[in-house]
This record gives structure tokens, C-alpha cells and sequence, in this order.
């Protein structure tokens, strides 16, 4: 003769489970939520936060890139393909600088390697395109993302710089 | 003017019509916005916020829905059978459609006041477990056919269940029609003169065999995503597909216009002083509705012996034994006649 739970029978007919699931349910039916509208709101980013390439300038309008190669030489995805040749006024400059975004892995080592923070990776992390060939920026591509970033980039690295 | 629409063929026609179309399209637009309360139900509870970008709060993401499915490409499969497997959609969603025929919106808003109305709707209700079993049948492959064979099974175990209870239904009102069956609850204390009362239990018992019956979690091992992908559906897509999932929710609200008839006193006022009508039969719909939506983001789904074992080893005997229980009580009218309203003898 087997013993009967008494008060579990009673649980079960009472769809007592049910009711305190339903009072749960309801209770989170009306709880804050958590999700962001993402076109509408974003997250915050770090500002070590690894995104879109740009190139930078100095504030006199002049190129930051010296063609040194060490970012071309560190990528370990080699993404990066660079041309460099003497310019008129005879300093070392870049006449092509290319990422193969598709490549790219995000790893910032080009960044840490730049001698003179021109290669950075900016806070933009929306850079989708239609097609693959958009991906694969150009020295023209990158320099226009410092212009239009500079002035987060230049903030996060200053708000990086004590850690570095 | 009267006369054209009740003497000639043609009028008759045009306001059979006209009827069923007064019934058809609102019923489809509110399937619209209840497919939206329902992801949004699910949505809240799980504390995400569900469809919000189409139309103000989410408000027209069925009708995106709708056109994305409608403009969808219908993929065949290579081995299916053709005419069972495009005759399976259109089988689900007729059958769901036609059983609104006998649902009373009001006293007397009915297309077809039938005597038998509770028996059609019953009959119709287990014709359409053939839908299912076509689709998967038809779709020759693997996930579908186990999925309908579930589905064969879990319909037809608790479609007995079900009959049990409208049986004790039928026996305290003495009428199958669904107009008899409200007036029968109608009395002097509002909503305390509704069979949920008398029958008390057996609200909870058609509500779950009601859940099972229309596929719905916990019990929608037909379906289980996570096991069989989509079970009958998978093979299915654009406007076959849509059609399935019409009839699938219309079979949802039609389960909930019963439990409302049934239990709930259809179109009367739950308070004695104010007047009956649509408008409480609609109510009380929703708030069904919105207890078949909330069950399903809080239950987790059953096993297949669980389900098997609750449906004929709980449910069968519970209801048999209330249909013993119900007649006794109507043959010597225990508790002031409360099971006994003849409503047809009087």
C-alpha cells in the first residue's frame, strides 16, 4: 500500500503551480523592461571600444601616417596593404593605405602600434553595406573617417591614455 | 424591401451574404490584433517588449505580417503530394471559419440558429484535426508526419474529454442551442447564475482540454519548436502556411466563444442592473483570450506520456464521473434547481 501525498494531490488538483505561476507571470507583465530601442537608443561604449578604421590628421591639416608599415606588418588578419613613396617636400607618406574590412578582426593591434596614433579604431559600429566591395576602404575612405570622428576619437584616447 | 430579402431566392442569398460577411471580416480583422496581443502578452511577461515598430505601439506588425506571407514565394516539396498537401491549409481554415456560423453574438445574432449547434460545432472542431494530419501526411518528410501523428492523437484523446463536459452542459439545460444555453444562466444575481458556478470544475477542465484541443502550450507537442522544429508546418510557407496559422488561432477564439457560452453566460451582464449585449460577449472573449495567452508564456510544455496520461487517466474519469454527479443533481434538483434549467420544457 503506497502512502498518498495528501497535500501534493491537493496541489495538483487546485492547479495550484498554475496560480503562483500566473501571479509570477503578472508580476513581470507589468516590470520595467529592459530592452533599448536600438535605432532609438543605444548602449554605452568603452572608449578602448575597437570599431570602424579612420586615419588621422594633426590639427594643421597634415596626415599623421609616416608609411612606418608596422601596423601592415602586426595585422594578423593582414588586412592592411600599404604603398608608400617621397613625397615632394621629400617626407615619407603613403600613397596607398587599404583594409580589407571583410578581413579585419577588430583586434586594434594596428592601433596599438602606430608610433604616432594614426591608424585608430573610432566608436562607429555601424558601417553595414549592400555590398562586399564597399568594404574595402581606401586611403580616401579612411582619411574621411578621421575627419568626420575626429573629435571622439581624439576624447577616447585622451580618456585611454592613463591605462595605455 | 423586407420582403425581397425573405421571398426571393436572390435576397435570401445576398443576406446569407451579407450575414456571413458581417461575422467574417470583423472576426479576421480582431485575429489581426489578437495575434498581436498575444506575441505582445508573451512579450511582457518574458519582460521584452514584442512588436513595436510597425504602427503606433506595434498595432499594424499582423497586417506587415500578413503581406509578407502573401508575397512569399510557396516552396513545394519535391516529394509531396500535391493536392493533399495544398488541400490541408485550405481544410484547416475552412473548418475554422465555418464553425462561427453557430456562435451567437447576441440574443439572437446568429447566422444559423441551429437546435444541434453545440453537436456542429463539436463535429466541426474534430474535423479539423484532418488539416493537420493531411499536412503532415502530404508533406512527405520526417518532422511533419511525427508532428501530425502527435497531433492525431493529442486531439482526439482530449475531444473526449471535452464532449464529457458539454455533455453536464447539455443535461442542466436541456437544449443544445447555444441561445437556450446563455438564457438558461440568466437569472436575478448576475454573474452567480452562470454555469461556471454549478459546473465549477469543469471550467478548468474544458479550459485545459481547450488548450490541447487547439494545439496551444503547454500542449504543443504537434508543434514543439525546439523538438520537431514545426512539426505539421515545416514544408509549409507563404499563403499555405498563413492559412494554417489562421485557422490555428481561429480555433483559439472559437475555443474561447465556447468557454464564454458555455460558462461564462455569453452576451449577459455579470452585474443584474445593466443591460446584456455584444459588448460582454466580447469582454468576456478577451479576458478568455488573455488567460490562453498568459498560459502560454507561463507553462512549460508537457511530455508526451504526461499529456497522454493527464487526458485519459485525469480528465476522462473527472468528467465522466461529473456527468454522473450533474445528472443526478438535475433528476432531484439539488441545490434549488440549479443544475435542472429545462429551458426548453420549462
Amino acid at each position: 500500500m503506497t502512502q498518498i501525498d495528501y497535500t501534493r494531490a491537493a496541489k495538483y488538483f487546485l492547479l495550484w503551480d498554475f496560480a503562483k505561476g500566473f501571479g509570477l507571470g503578472m508580476k513581470y507583465f507589468f516590470a520595467p523592461k529592459p530592452t533599448l530601442n536600438y535605432p532609438h537608443e543605444k548602449g554605452p561604449l568603452s572608449p578602448r571600444f575597437r570599431g570602424e578604421h579612420a586615419l588621422r590628421r594633426y590639427p594643421n591639416g597634415e596626415e599623421r601616417c609616416i608609411a612606418c608599415k608596422l601596423c601592415e606588418a602586426i595585422c594578423p588578419a593582414q588586412a592592411i596593404t600599404i604603398d608608400a613613396e617621397a613625397r615632394e617636400d621629400g617626407s615619407r607618406r603613403t600613397t596607398r593605405y587599404d583594409i580589407d574590412m571583410t578581413k579585419c578582426i577588430y583586434c586594434g593591434f594596428c592601433e596599438e602600434a602606430c608610433p604616432v596614433d594614426a591608424i585608430v579604431e573610432g566608436p562607429n559600429f555601424e558601417f553595414a553595406t549592400e555590398t562586399r566591395e564597399e568594404l574595402f576602404y581606401t586611403k580616401e575612405k579612411l582619411l574621411e573617417n578621421g575627419d568626420r570622428w575626429e573629435a571622439e576619437i581624439a576624447r577616447n584616447l585622451e580618456m585611454d591614455a592613463p591605462y595605455r | 424591401m423586407v420582403e425581397f430579402f425573405t421571398e426571393t431566392n436572390l435576397g435570401i442569398v445576398l443576406l446569407i451574404l451579407g450575414q456571413a460577411l458581417l461575422v467574417i471580416v470583423p472576426l479576421l480583422l480582431a485575429l489581426a490584433f489578437l495575434m498581436y496581443a498575444d506575441r505582445k502578452v508573451w512579450a511582457a511577461v518574458q519582460m521584452r517588449r514584442g512588436p513595436n515598430v510597425v504602427g503606433v505601439f506595434g498595432l499594424l506588425q499582423s497586417f506587415a505580417d500578413f503581406l509578407k506571407y502573401i508575397v512569399k514565394e510557396v516552396v513545394v516539396p519535391a516529394g509531396a503530394d500535391k493536392a493533399v498537401f495544398f488541400l490541408a491549409p485550405m481544410i484547416s481554415f475552412v473548418m475554422a471559419v465555418i464553425a462561427w456560423v453557430a456562435i451567437p453574438w447576441n440574443e439572437g445574432w446568429v447566422i444559423a440558429d441551429l437546435n444541434v449547434a453545440i453537436l456542429y460545432i463539436f463535429a466541426i472542431s474534430s474535423l479539423e484535426v484532418y488539416g493537420v494530419i493531411m499536412g503532415g501526411w502530404a508533406s512527405n518528410s520526417k518532422y511533419p508526419f511525427l508532428g501530425s501523428l502527435r497531433s492525431a492523437a493529442q486531439m482526439i484523446s482530449y475531444e473526449v474529454s471535452i464532449g464529457l463536459i458539454i455533455v453536464g452542459v447539455i443535461i442542466s439545460t436541456g437544449s443544445m442551442n447555444f441561445g437556450d444555453i446563455v438564457n438558461a444562466q440568466k437569472g436575478d444575481w448576475g454573474l452567480f447564475n452562470w454555469y461556471w458556478l454549478p459546473h465549477f470544475p469543469m471550467l478548468f477542465l474544458f479550459f485545459i482540454s481547450a488548450l490541447a484541443e487547439t494545439n496551444r502550450p503547454p500542449f504543443d507537442l504537434p508543434e514543439a519548436e525546439s523538438e520537431l522544429v514545426a512539426g505539421y508546418q515545416v514544408e509549409y510557407s507563404s499563403t499555405p502556411f498563413l492559412l494554417f496559422m489562421i485557422g490555428e488561432l481561429m480555433a483559439v477564439v472559437l475555443m474561447c466563444a465556447l468557454v464564454t457560452l458555455l460558462f461564462l453566460g455569453g452576451w449577459l451582464s455579470p452585474i443584474p442592473g445593466l443591460p446584456d449585449g455584444i459588448l460582454w460577449m466580447t469582454l468576456k472573449m478577451a479576458a478568455v483570450f488573455f488567460i490562453f495567452a498568459m498560459v502560454k508564456a507561463i507553462t512549460p510544455r508537457y511530455r508526451y506520456d504526461q499529456l497522454m496520461r493527464i487526458g485519459w487517466k485525469v480528465f476522462l474519469p473527472l468528467s465522466l464521473a461529473w456527468v454522473v454527479i450533474v445528472a443526478f443533481f438535475a433528476q432531484y434538483g439539488a441545490f434549488g434547481g440549479a443544475y435542472a434549467r429545462w429551458t426548453v420544457g420549462g
